[in-house]
């Protein structure tokens, strides 16, 4: 019987090694799967890179995981936020080495390292500073520039809500980078707020079909609520 | 005429400019910052579909404080709504919806656009700067007509309309008008060509102030 469902935060996050690459769902937090990048600090996994939208936000987060010290790299499309001090002070440090890739680059890589494309030609970049050194081809008359795929060991996700075979529905905008991202790793790691049992997820709406996931974890709403409060 | 009074528009305004030349059955983003405004000022009479690089597409106004819902916010990360018929999607279909040439117009803002078209809003390339690009590049490239909004000059009084960016690009030659608080102007292959100049400001005085040559095409 296929059951991926995980009873703890702390099993969900077992089995991350060091020198890890890890996506991370998101878009400043909505989508940010906190209780398990809250479970990756908890752990000891270190020299990690990490692939995120942002940067982190106050002390929160991506920003406590970065706090830790245990992240090398990041691969992101906009780290400067009103409250990214976590970040901007290791980076003016040296201390956390940086990647910026445009946002649209940055979900088209990962989106090819889960449909197994070798790399691809885009136009988003050319003539910047970030394809500098990069591959450039004139196709049917415009320039592109060659982008290669993301791969991860591991995916951190937050979905609405999941079944046994780790299939998953989003809520709302929350949705951004999750399902593409939930396809380019070795171990994806869903977080839900609601279990549901097989059949009860409409087969027409499911987003991420379960092949992508490796473990679901429900996690309490309550505490996402008492995040945004605060 | 001094740097104080030369006739200006204030930012609503260029926003109001912006929004009037949006036709209907448009499918719109509008970048972080000024652009926003633009959504203010939308025809009533016109549908027209906000798009959002979050994954929203049918974007609408700012909820009211008892209704914000923090899975529900724009390019920005400020709190919105969803206009009935709206519809969600996850990232890469979001920008394959950009580079794919579905949007029919963007409006961003800039630091500087060049004669041809070439575009600076991402970085002004200080070296301790915390760098961060979005989905500037992706936008840029992407849509069908790229609107700049934008002050024409900067504060100490350099033309923002330049031969040359000197700042980092953002793409090249993708600016097809520029909206600017003191004139619209096209950008054309002989030249930027000015449509339109605010109330009270002669056609060679916009000429001295913009430093590049312009083509009056009133």
């Amino acid at each position: 019987m296929i059951n991926k469902i995980v009873d703890s935060v702390a099993a969900a996050c077992t089995g991350i090694a060091d020198g890890a690459t890890i996506l991370m769902g998101g878009f400043g937090g909505s989508g940010q799967p906190h209780e398990l990048i809250d479970g990756l600090i908890a752990g000891s996994a270190r020299d990690l890179t990490i692939v995120c939208n942002n940067a982190g936000n106050g002390e929160t987060g991506i920003a406590a995981l970065l706090k830790t010290g245990r992240v090398r790299k990041i691969l992101c499309s906009f780290p400067r936020q009103a409250d990214s001090h976590v970040f901007d002070g290791l980076y003016r440090s040296g201390k956390l080495e940086l990647e910026l890739v445009p946002q649209g680059n940055l979900a088209e890589r990962i989106r090819a390292a889960g449909a197994g494309i070798g790399a691809f030609f885009t136009p988003t970049g050319f003539g910047t500073e970030l394809a500098k050194g990069k591959e450039t081809r004139m196709i049917n008359g415009r320039q592109y520039v060659l982008e290669y795929p993301i791969h991860a060991d591991v995916a951190l996700v937050k979905a609405e809500r999941a079944d046994r075979w780790g299939n998953l529905v989003y809520r709302k905008a929350g949705r951004n980078f999750g399902p593409v991202m939930a396809t380019a790793a070795k171990l994806t790691i869903a977080q839900v707020f609601d279990l549901v049992t097989l059949g009860e997820l409409d087969p027409e709406l499911v987003v991420t079909p379960g092949i992508y996931v490796k473990r679901v974890v429900r996690v309490d709403r309550q505490s996402e609520r008492g995040r945004k409060a605060a | 005429m001094t740097a104080t009074n030369i006739p200006k528009l204030n930012r609503a305004q260029i926003a109001a400019r912006v929004a009037r030349d949006i036709p209907e059955g448009a499918y719109v983003n509008l970048g972080i910052g000024i652009p926003t405004l633009v959504g203010d000022y939308l025809p009533k009479d016109r549908d027209i579909l906000l798009h959002s690089e979050n994954g929203i597409l049918g974007m609408g106004p700012k909820p009211k404080a008892e209704d914000v819902d923090w899975d529900l916010i724009n390019a920005g990360k400020e709190p919105v709504t969803l206009l009935a018929g709206g519809a969600f999607f996850h990232h890469a279909d979001s920008f394959g919806m950009m580079r794919g040439g579905h949007l029919d117009i963007c409006v961003l803002g800039a630091f500087q656009v060049s004669i041809t078209g070439d575009l600076a809003n991402w970085s002004t390339g200080e070296p301790d700067a915390i760098p961060a690009v979005g989905g500037a590049m992706d936008l840029a490239v992407g849509a069908k007509a790229v609107y700049i909004m934008m002050e024409h000059l900067t504060k100490k009084g350099e033309s923002k309309l330049v031969e040359k960016c000197t700042y980092p690009l953002t793409a090249v030659g993708c600016v097809k008008r520029v909206y600017t608080d003191l004139a619209v102007i096209d950008i054309t292959k002989t030249g930027p060509c000015v449509l339109e100049i605010v109330a009270g400001l002669p056609f060679e005085e916009l000429q001295r102030l913009t430093g590049v040559t312009l083509i009056d095409g009133r």
